[in-house]
């Protein structure tokens, strides 16, 4: 079997804003997609298209080979969905929640204890069986969600931002149980909390203003900045000429440009000519000149960086065009 | 078909236990008994008139489910959009006429606990005198239909907003206009713009009118086809309107 999740084109406006132009991506098992982008990208929307709470205005979203908006009652069989802030029954005890989710997804009798049994055992929510989900706190209310979302053990799972505005420990336990449903499930998480998509995503499809602007690994990512695999170095401030002198000699080296000073120190920065800059190669040429080095690294460049290169450039661009905030 | 069944049923159970999480259930139940009693007692002068019937007890139905039918109704759609539980049951596998039958049968059916609770009353015209049970029989179900009819309506307008304060008004605006339609000052209203056939046409859409034919005991299919096809009526629109307005 190919892809679980795949979406053609789709294509939502919402009055004059188009929320989500045009995005296509597939989701096969063992892959975790993190789907990432600013506030107001079209995150959501998309997720809601894929899951089939909204209609596209073109395109389509197929899971398992069912067609969300023409065969809803077999996708949605086939995925369980959390939606943004995991919103549940706020009234009702965590087992009578998860029992009614277990009734509607098709279980009777001894099956629907069974079924509670084990998605709680994977959320931990045993603590609080028997409590109304009002009085929970934020992170057993999402782990509730997460429970009915994958009550039924379903081939595909969705999830809006699961892990905001959960503590580092909750986002922890969070994401230790998506790595371990990983192996057999598609996955799609929506997020902008880029750690995430190191920790848990084996691909990442970043969106700005509703349409994909990189989809690879995180690695595929990263070298997209400026600065990957350039070399970094801290020299003290006095011998920095002689530093950066010796640098731009360097046959490996294209070029080179300071960071900035602080506490005697100087930052430079050498970028490779080609390929990768071995640290070894940098410190043999710095030590021939009897430079001392106080740091010296690779740079990998963080996420966050690539993020703001290729969602800002479309930023500013919207700003000059005068148009508003595309529709979250 | 069945599993349409099913899945409604399921979603009934869950939404009429919701009613009972909290006190909502208990002031209702209360002030429902005890309005529909005083009404028959001090307005309706079920006393003084002799009769052993539940005429005056009946007769005030109308105006007591203009106020109390749209609140039960209000929450039914503006809750879920208002939580976000809408995106959740709109993602299970559960088609909107299925959710929406599933609200409305549970909402009915709290209704229905609602007009049984008021059985002291039926004890109390049994023990002083012989009334023709037949009518008070059919007088509930009439009742009954037309709580309804008013919680269609209600059910149409709570979908159209997230705010229950406006599903409330709204929905016992519409109620009113339909409960009126058959006085003499709208009839005229009426008249002096419209043709007969209009005037007509709005004077048999009256609450109240059917409502009193199955009061004084006639229960005729013009009156069944009316409140079952005002119930159909205003469950498509909530269809329509939960379809359009889900993700606002």
């Amino acid at each position: 079997m190919g892809a679980l999740i795949e979406a053609h084109q789709l294509r939502k406006n919402f009055g004059d804003i188009t929320a989500v132009d045009g995005i296509s991506l597939s989701v096969a098992r063992g892959e975790v997609l993190g789907f990432l982008g600013p506030n107001g990208a079209g995150k959501s929307t998309t997720m809601k298209m894929i899951t089939g709470f909204l209609e596209p205005d073109s395109g389509r979203a197929v899971i398992c080979g069912h067609d969300v908006q023409e065969a809803p009652k077999l996708a949605k069989a086939k995925f369980g969905y959390v939606p943004e802030g995991a919103p549940s029954y706020s009234e009702m005890t965590t087992r009578a929640f998860l029992a009614f989710i277990a009734e509607i997804r098709g279980y009777r009798g001894g099956e629907i204890a069974k079924r509670i049994d084990a998605a709680v055992e994977k959320t931990g929510l045993a603590p609080v069986l028997d409590q109304t989900i009002e009085t929970l706190s934020k992170g057993y209310k999402r782990r509730v969600g997460v429970a009915q979302a994958i009550l039924h053990d379903p081939p595909v799972l969705v999830m809006d931002e699961p892990t905001d505005g959960l503590d580092p420990n909750q986002k922890h336990h969070v994401r230790e149980l998506i790595k371990a449903m990983a192996a057999e499930k598609a996955i799609i998480i929506s997020t902008h909390i880029l750690e995430e998509v190191e920790a848990v995503c084996t691909r990442a499809v970043v969106i700005n203003r509703g349409t994909i602007v990189a989809d690879g690994t995180a690695e595929d990512l990263l070298h997209r900045i400026r600065h990957h695999g350039a070399v970094s170095i801290r020299v003290p401030t006095e011998r920095s000429e002689a530093a950066i002198r010796v640098l731009q000699a360097a046959k490996h080296v294209a070029g080179v440009e300071t960071l900035g000073k602080a506490n005697g120190h100087i930052h430079i920065r050498a970028f490779p000519r080609e390929g990768a800059l071995e640290t070894a190669d940098v410190a043999a040429v710095l030590r021939a000149q009897q430079i001392p080095i106080d740091e010296l690294y690779i740079e990998r460049g963080r996420l966050d960086e690539v993020f703001r290169q290729i969602t800002t450039s479309d930023e500013q661009k919207r700003q000059t065009n005068g148009e508003g905030a595309a529709h979250a | 078909m069945r599993e349409t069944f099913d899945t409604s049923w399921i979603i009934a159970k869950r939404e009429f236990r919701a009613y009972f999480a909290t006190p909502l259930a208990i002031v209702f139940l209360t002030i429902f008994v005890a309005s529909t009693g005083a009404f028959a007692f001090y307005i309706g002068g079920f006393f003084d008139r002799g009769q052993a019937d539940l005429y005056p007890f009946f007769a005030y139905h109308p105006w007591l489910y203009l106020l109390l039918v749209p609140a039960v109704a209000m929450r039914l759609w503006a809750e879920e959009r208002k939580t976000g539980t809408i995106e959740l049951l709109m993602t299970l596998p559960v088609s909107p006429v299925e959710a929406i039958l599933g609200k409305f049968f549970a909402a009915w059916a709290f209704i229905g606990l609602a007009l049984v609770c008021t059985f002291p009353m039926w004890i109390t015209v049994n023990a002083l005198g012989d009334p023709d049970n037949g009518v008070i029989l059919t007088s509930y179900l009439g009742s009954f239909l037309m709580a309804g009819a008013f919680l269609a309506i209600g059910s149409f307008v709570s979908a159209m907003t997230k705010n229950q304060v406006i599903a409330f008004i709204l929905a016992a605006t519409i109620a009113f206009l339909f409960t009126m339609s058959g006085f003499e000052m709208v009839q005229n209203a009426v008249k002096t713009w419209l043709p007969d056939l209009v005037t007509q046409a709005v004077s048999s859409m009256s609450v109240l009118a059917h409502f009193e034919r199955i009061t004084r005991g006639v229960l005729e299919a013009p009156t069944l086809v009316y409140f079952v096809s005002m119930i159909v009526f205003f469950l498509f629109a909530t269809v329509l309107a939960v379809e359009q307005k889900k993700a606002e």
